[in-house]
């Protein structure tokens, strides 16, 4: 049974959302790009969806929990897989959730208290999505997984090469191949970042970390710290064979890695760019090694490359977008050539205030515009 | 297979509540019929009709909105508003098309912000994947009097010898480079810029919130080179109004030009086709001076010395010998170096200036001492007669032992936006 003040809440909540669907209307409309929104009631012991035979495409679920305890939402694919959740539904609130689905049986799924267990109903989707944007879009996230995969491989080559050094207690060479065992890692960082457990093994920054937490660092940052600054690896053994096993997992996990083209796609290139405006160019991200640029343009590249697999359903959606991103890509590239030394940058350190502006401004000016790919490609 | 593109809209009380949501929404309104108000005294003030802009000024509610259209720019002779947000860029393109391109943006943002409605689709109005068009920390705010002024400094024209837009031609005759005054150290990151933009409102928020987003939608085209933050007025341009006191204490600046005083604004402030740049026409030309003020030595200075180097009493602002504010200056009573002797037109050949500047303070300055002065911005109708030849007299200045000019730009500022002009397209024709 439910206290008393939670009903009482609850009342008070459902009248207000009400009230704002009532103002809201017709933006609602908007956001299931044309489609009425499908109503899913969720309580604590119950997920019941208003409609069960839908039509394939964009579709927006309006969730509403009626509950006591706060639910999550989530549509499972055939396969029992996650096709997409929505997390953290308040008692008493109510969401919409947009979802692209093909053809084929689903089942979607309440659960009260998020314990990823819950009541479900299967729904039954028909027909082929309106537009043809699709195919071109589901091919663009299987190319681009395959690059994921590629690039995880290439990361774990070169730190096994780099290990190999650290375990000889040779810092020189070391030194050498550090930041290029991480232009994989950093290529597709944002994909890596959703393994929550395995980011901070792998890449924690020590001035990010708790002093709890600084007990326990682990991965290629305590490396750098120990060739650059303490200048030696020995004892360090130990954790490039962790930091080799981190990878191996995180490689083991990306078969059953869905990647969509809105959210993991043009949002990862987002926020690869992100990467680079508030720990490349402030150098924050290299304290020691000061190798930050290599790391800036590995970020750039794995950016560029989702927006070339994107780049055809870009440039008919919004051909001004895709002439912005063209420019602005080869403007940065441009920039970044004026620091190349060897098969690498300059140190870090060596770039002046002036062209850390330089650097600054062009990744402002890449950023922007790459913000926009998601909405880009979701139109 | 099916892909997944899941997009979220959120609604319930997690997001705004319906109170909020109404209340923004009545408000909008009002401001809309504020700014069809605002219009029509812009509108008067222009044919030169002084004592209904002057009667409309004080009817002006402080949350409401200024019109942004009309013949000249607003925040010039609009009453002093009481924040700032200045600041400059550099256009870091060679693209003439993409910064007229980024000019009309801007000026559709500009007449959107200072309406009080939010950039393009709003902060939260937009589709759920793609980041709002508008940052949103200005939403439910009234409109706050903001007022976007845009100023092109000298390396619009021409920047390292090189004529990047095709404008050399047209850079105006009284676009100088300032001379060098004793006693400047000027840190030129802290000055110049080819692209200037004075955003002015009663809530911090609001000016902040504006040169925020024209910083957003620039990026690419402009990148900031330097920008101030204003926490106070210093001027008056309503006449009836006391001085705000400055970081000395003290009501400089009482000569002020007024914003209803038709005749001197337009010998002195306005731009007149026959200067020499018929682009500038109705157009005025901007003086941002930073000066630092070493707060620590001024305050251990005695009262008597303090009003002997303004030439004004502390307490009323009134000029020596005189018992109000306001009261006649008679320049034989200020001592040979005062400052307000120096700097009345009667010193300068009847020279005058529409001051507009505000303080600043930005934290300490690393030695223990207040990092603060005054933002010093001054509108004229040509800075050879206007604040260079103020300036050149403030050399003997008493004032000078306890300030520091250290920042310094100067910018024409075109005319108002006409209805379905663009910032600028008096010289991008």
């Amino acid at each position: 049974m439910r206290p008393a003040p939670v009903l009482a809440l609850t009342g008070a909540a459902v009248l207000s959302m009400s009230l704002l669907s009532a103002c809201g209307g017709e933006k609602d409309a908007e956001g299931a790009a044309g489609a009425a929104a499908i109503g899913v009631t969720a309580t604590d012991d119950a997920c019941e969806v208003a409609k069960k035979e839908l039509p394939a495409g964009k579709t927006t679920f309006k969730v509403a929990n009626k509950g006591s305890k706060v639910n999550e939402f989530e549509v499972l694919k055939p396969d029992g897989k996650i096709l997409a959740e929505r997390e953290n539904i308040g008692p008493g609130t109510s969401v919409d959730f947009v979802v692209s689905l093909a053809a084929g049986t689903y089942k979607v799924l309440c659960s009260a208290g998020q314990t990823g267990k819950g009541p479900t109903q299967d729904i039954t989707v028909s027909g082929q999505a309106a537009g043809g944007g699709d195919q071109r879009l589901t091919k663009a996230a299987a190319d681009y997984k395959a690059f994921v995969i590629a690039n995880v491989d290439d990361t774990i080559t070169k730190t096994k090469q780099f290990v190999a050094a650290v375990n000889e207690n040779d810092v020189a060479k070391a030194k050498e191949l550090y930041a290029p065992s991480r232009v994989g890692w950093e290529t597709i960082e944002p994909v890596a970042e959703k393994f929550g457990d395995l980011d901070p093994k792998i890449d924690a920054r020590e001035a990010d970390l708790s002093a709890e937490e600084k007990a326990g660092w682990t991965g290629w940052h305590l490396l750098e710290k120990a060739l650059w600054k303490d200048g030696s690896v020995k004892g360090e053994q130990k954790f490039g064979e962790q930091l080799l096993k981190d990878l191996d997992v995180l490689k083991s996990r990306l078969p059953g890695l869905t990647l969509d083209p809105v959210n993991d796609m043009a949002g990862g290139a987002k926020e690869l760019l992100d990467e680079v405006a508030t720990g490349k160019v402030t150098g924050e991200e290299e304290a020691f090694s000061h190798t930050d640029l290599v790391d800036f343009k590995a970020n750039v590249d794995g950016a560029k490359k989702i927006y070339e697999l994107l780049k055809p359903v870009v440039q008919e959606k919004d051909a001004a977008l895709a002439g912005d991103l063209d420019e602005n890509f080869a403007a940065v590239e441009k920039l970044l050539a004026e620091h190349e030394k060897g098969d690498g940058y300059v140190s870090y350190e060596t770039v002046g205030k002036a062209d850390r502006k330089k650097l600054g401004d062009a990744v402002n000016a890449l950023g922007e515009p790459l913000s926009k790919l998601a909405g880009a490609v979701s139109k | 297979m099916s892909q997944a593109g899941p997009e979220e809209r959120e609604s319930g009380p997690a997001a705004a509540g319906p109170a909020a949501a109404g209340a923004a929404g009545v408000s909008r309104r009002r401001m809309l019929g504020f700014s069809g108000a605002s219009l029509l005294v812009g509108a008067a003030a222009g044919a030169g009709l002084d004592h209904v802009a002057s009667a409309a000024e004080k009817r002006e509610p402080a949350g409401a909105a200024v019109a942004f259209h009309g013949p000249h720019q607003a925040g010039i002779a609009t009453p002093v508003q009481d924040r700032l947000h200045f600041a400059a860029f550099d256009v870091i393109t060679d693209d003439r098309a993409k910064l007229v391109r980024m000019l009309k943006e801007w000026t559709a943002a500009a007449a959107a912000m200072t309406a009080g409605r939010p950039v393009g689709q709003g902060a939260v109005g937009g589709p759920a994947v793609a980041p709002p068009d508008d940052t949103g920390e200005a939403e439910g705010l009234p409109p706050s009097r903001l007022t976007l002024t845009i100023g092109f400094g000298a390396t619009l024209f021409e920047k390292d010898g090189k004529d990047r837009f095709g404008l050399k031609a047209r850079r105006p005759p009284a676009l100088v480079d300032l001379p060098h005054f004793p006693g400047d150290r000027l840190d030129p990151d802290r000055g110049g810029g080819d692209i200037a933009v004075q955003a002015c409102a009663d809530d911090p928020q609001v000016a902040v919130h504006a040169v925020r987003n024209l910083a957003r939608i620039g990026f690419g085209v402009v990148a900031v080179r330097w920008s101030q933050l204003g926490f106070g007025k210093t001027s008056s341009t309503t006449p009836d109004a006391q001085t705000p006191r400055n970081l000395f204490g003290f009501k400089d600046g009482t000569e002020n030009i007024a914003g209803t005083e038709a005749g001197p604004l337009g010998a002195h402030v306005w731009a007149a086709g026959g200067d020499g740049s018929d682009w500038m026409a109705g157009g005025s030309y901007l003086v941002a001076r930073r000066i630092r003020m070493h707060i620590e030595t001024w305050d251990r200075t005695s009262l008597r010395e303090q009003q002997d180097v303004f030439g004004r009493d502390k307490g009323e602002g009134a000029p020596a010998g005189g018992a109000k504010e306001r009261d006649k200056v008679v320049l034989a009573r200020l001592k040979p170096d005062a400052h307000v002797r120096l700097a009345h037109p009667d010193s300068n050949g009847g020279a005058r200036i529409l001051r507009r500047g505000y303080s600043f303070t930005d934290g300490s300055d690393g030695l223990g001492r207040l990092e603060a002065g005054l933002f010093f911005i001054a509108f004229q109708r040509d800075p050879r007669t206007g604040f260079i030849k103020i300036q050149q007299s403030l050399a003997t200045d008493a004032l000078n032992e306890y300030i520091q000019h250290v920042g310094s730009g100067v910018y024409a500022c075109p005319p108002g936006v006409r209805q379905g002009g663009h910032w600028g397209d008096t010289l991008f024709t």
